[in-house]
């Protein structure tokens, strides 16, 4: 599975190299230029999804973000996913970002599946597109645009010595009261630079390798809850909020490995004793 | 030169001398718009301008655009023929900084933060593209390295006028530089001090708070602020930016306390303050995320 994915991952980043010499992403305020962000979407469709269809997603899947970026590198964005159907996973694609697959989630037997939050980088005016794949392994679509952030807000975010000074240090906590056997709402935050690196800039003579999460796994006393495969995509310091159903007191874990092939592990009890509890450790390769 | 085809008349019209306010003795700034960049404004939106000593000048800021900067620099030129030495670039910011290729002709040094050219590596080439879009490719300017990098504190001197040059922990951003002026008085704050306009965080609220609290101790009677009017009474100056940044931390902490998310936060935080700021609506709510990033690892 690991490889299928690495190989679509690559397919990918192939056609946005494509689009981004063909075609460059197209910064002006104005939307007659829906014909070529149609064509985008329509190439990486087919990158992702090899053919196959994609369904409106009206009442199965629901995408929201602010209208305007007001921190480019900090788009927060919510996917709400039908009650009814059940739903084995998510894509969120960001069309016009250099790596446009931000995240792919797959749920599991723990997941409460229906409402999910992220915050992920927005390079420019974009469509950005939630994909939800059913049970029966249907693929349903809803789309956003976003307008780019302005100021001087960049999607490489500010400084990130902070995120690598206590990189894989997490935190979550419940979103209400804790009652056994009933849908709960948790929110984890991990600390990681999340940095696509730079190749040496010519100017600067400044260089700095690629540090990212490549995936992240939760699971409560022992069944997942989720897989996340991400990418660049994702801020700096991500927050993720997911739903699951604990049965009883128990155990969240969450593994987080990253493109050092650093492993970091945090376990909380549930339900913990309010907001923060839990004790990330990392273990793998040391930071950089 | 005095052709009359309409490159040249262009041209000429391009570099143009602009208005400036000494604010001390020999030093001139060039108010800027409480705008975002247009093509009308070339992105001349900060407050920039320079310093004269007996033998020499310095430029702080560049400028917003190669055109902003060639401006400013037919503006020197107009008031001296001292060479300019120094050219300061205050933090990483655009609107301060791509006018730098316009006085690459002088050969001065160009003077930054220690942590500047990482930032323009990070951000130089976003800042480019994106102002590229708005000036266009031959009117935006770019990004030149800083030959002299300042750690803690250094110090440039232009004849009789010697500037204190200080490198200031992360704040408005992780690369900001200030300059002290001690023959009159005066402090060049930059973006370590916004007037009027709302400011914009992009480093650390923490930060920015312990530095400005740092820098309201320096021995100064007037305080150049980045955006906002050309001149300020300091310490008295700082004190809007210190309130406005105040209830940003105090309510965002609040939010997060609350339980709040980051989408509704950026709705509430720091209402209270929107009468009082030049484009309030434009950069609060980048702001409140900025403070909520960073705030809810303290919680």
């Amino acid at each position: 599975m690991g490889t299928v994915k690495q190989s679509l991952l690559a397919t990918f980043l192939t056609v946005a190299t494509l689009f981004s010499a063909a075609a460059p992403a197209n910064d002006n305020d104005n939307d007659n230029d829906a014909a070529t962000r149609a064509s985008r979407w329509q190439a990486l469709q087919k990158a992702l999804f090899s053919g196959r269809s994609l369904h409106d997603g009206a009442g199965i899947v629901k995408l929201d973000a602010p209208p305007r970026a007001l921190d480019a590198a900090l788009v927060p964005i919510t996917v709400d996913l039908s009650t009814v159907k059940p739903i084995k996973g998510v894509y969120v694609v960001i069309d016009n970002n250099p790596s446009p697959l931000a995240a792919h989630f797959t749920f599991g037997p723990k997941a409460d599946p229906h409402s999910l939050k992220m915050r992920v980088r927005v390079d420019a005016y974009t469509d950005m597109h939630a994909i939800a794949e059913s049970q029966d392994g249907q693929l349903f679509v809803a789309t956003r645009f976003v307008k780019a952030s302005g100021g001087c807000s960049a999607p490489a975010g500010s400084d990130d010595s902070a995120a690598l000074a206590d990189i894989g240090r997490m935190k979550l906590h419940l979103i209400g009261d804790f009652v056994a056997g009933k849908p709960e709402q948790a929110v984890l935050m991990v600390r990681h630079p999340n940095f696509n690196g730079m190749q040496m800039n010519q100017i600067t003579r400044f260089y700095t390798p690629p540090r990212f999460i490549r995936t992240i796994d939760a699971s409560y006393e022992g069944g997942s809850i989720f897989h996340l495969d991400s990418d660049i995509s994702m801020s700096t310091d991500p927050v993720i909020t997911f739903g699951f159903v604990p049965q009883a007191k128990g155990q969240l874990k969450v593994v987080v490995k990253d493109s050092k092939d650093a492993k970091f592990d945090g376990s909380f009890d549930i339900p913990g004793n309010g907001a923060a509890a839990g004790n990330a450790a990392a273990s793998g390769a040391p930071g950089a | 030169m005095f052709s009359f085809r309409a490159g040249a008349q262009k041209r000429m019209e391009e570099t143009r001398a602009f208005a400036t306010e000494e604010v001390a003795p020999g030093i001139h700034i060039r108010p800027g718009l409480d705008e975002d960049v247009t093509p009308r404004n070339e992105d001349g939106i900060a407050n920039i301008g320079f310093i004269v000593g007996r033998d020499a000048v310095a430029v702080m800021d560049p400028g917003g655009s190669l055109i902003d900067g060639q401006r400013l620099r037919a503006t020197i030129r107009r008031t001296t023929q001292l060479p300019i030495k120094y050219v300061v670039m205050s933090h990483v910011h655009p609107d301060h900084v791509f006018g730098a290729p316009a006085f690459q002709i002088d050969n001065p040094t160009f003077v930054g933060h220690a942590g500047l050219p990482r930032a323009l590596a990070m951000r130089g080439d976003f800042y480019r593209k994106r102002l590229e879009d708005a000036l266009g490719k031959e009117r935006a300017g770019g990004l030149v390295a800083p030959t002299m990098l300042v750690q803690d504190h250094a110090e440039i001197d232009l004849g009789g006028r010697v500037l204190t040059l200080t490198a200031h922990g992360i704040a408005h951003t992780g690369c900001d530089l200030s300059v002290l002026d001690r023959n009159t008085g005066t402090l060049l704050a930059a973006d370590l001090l916004f007037v009027r306009r709302v400011p914009s965080l992009d480093g650390n609220l923490r930060g920015w708070l312990k530095e400005l609290a740092a820098l309201q101790s320096v021995s100064a009677r007037r305080a150049v602020p980045g955006h906002g009017p050309t001149s300020v009474h300091w310490p008295s100056g700082a004190k809007d930016l210190e309130r406005y940044l105040g209830t940003l931390l105090r309510e965002t902490k609040e939010a997060i306390t609350k339980g709040m998310d980051l989408e509704a936060a950026v709705g509430t935080v720091a209402q209270s303050e929107r009468s009082r700021w030049a484009l309030f609506d434009d950069y609060n709510g980048h702001n409140v995320t900025q403070a909520f990033k960073e705030l809810e690892w303290e919680q």
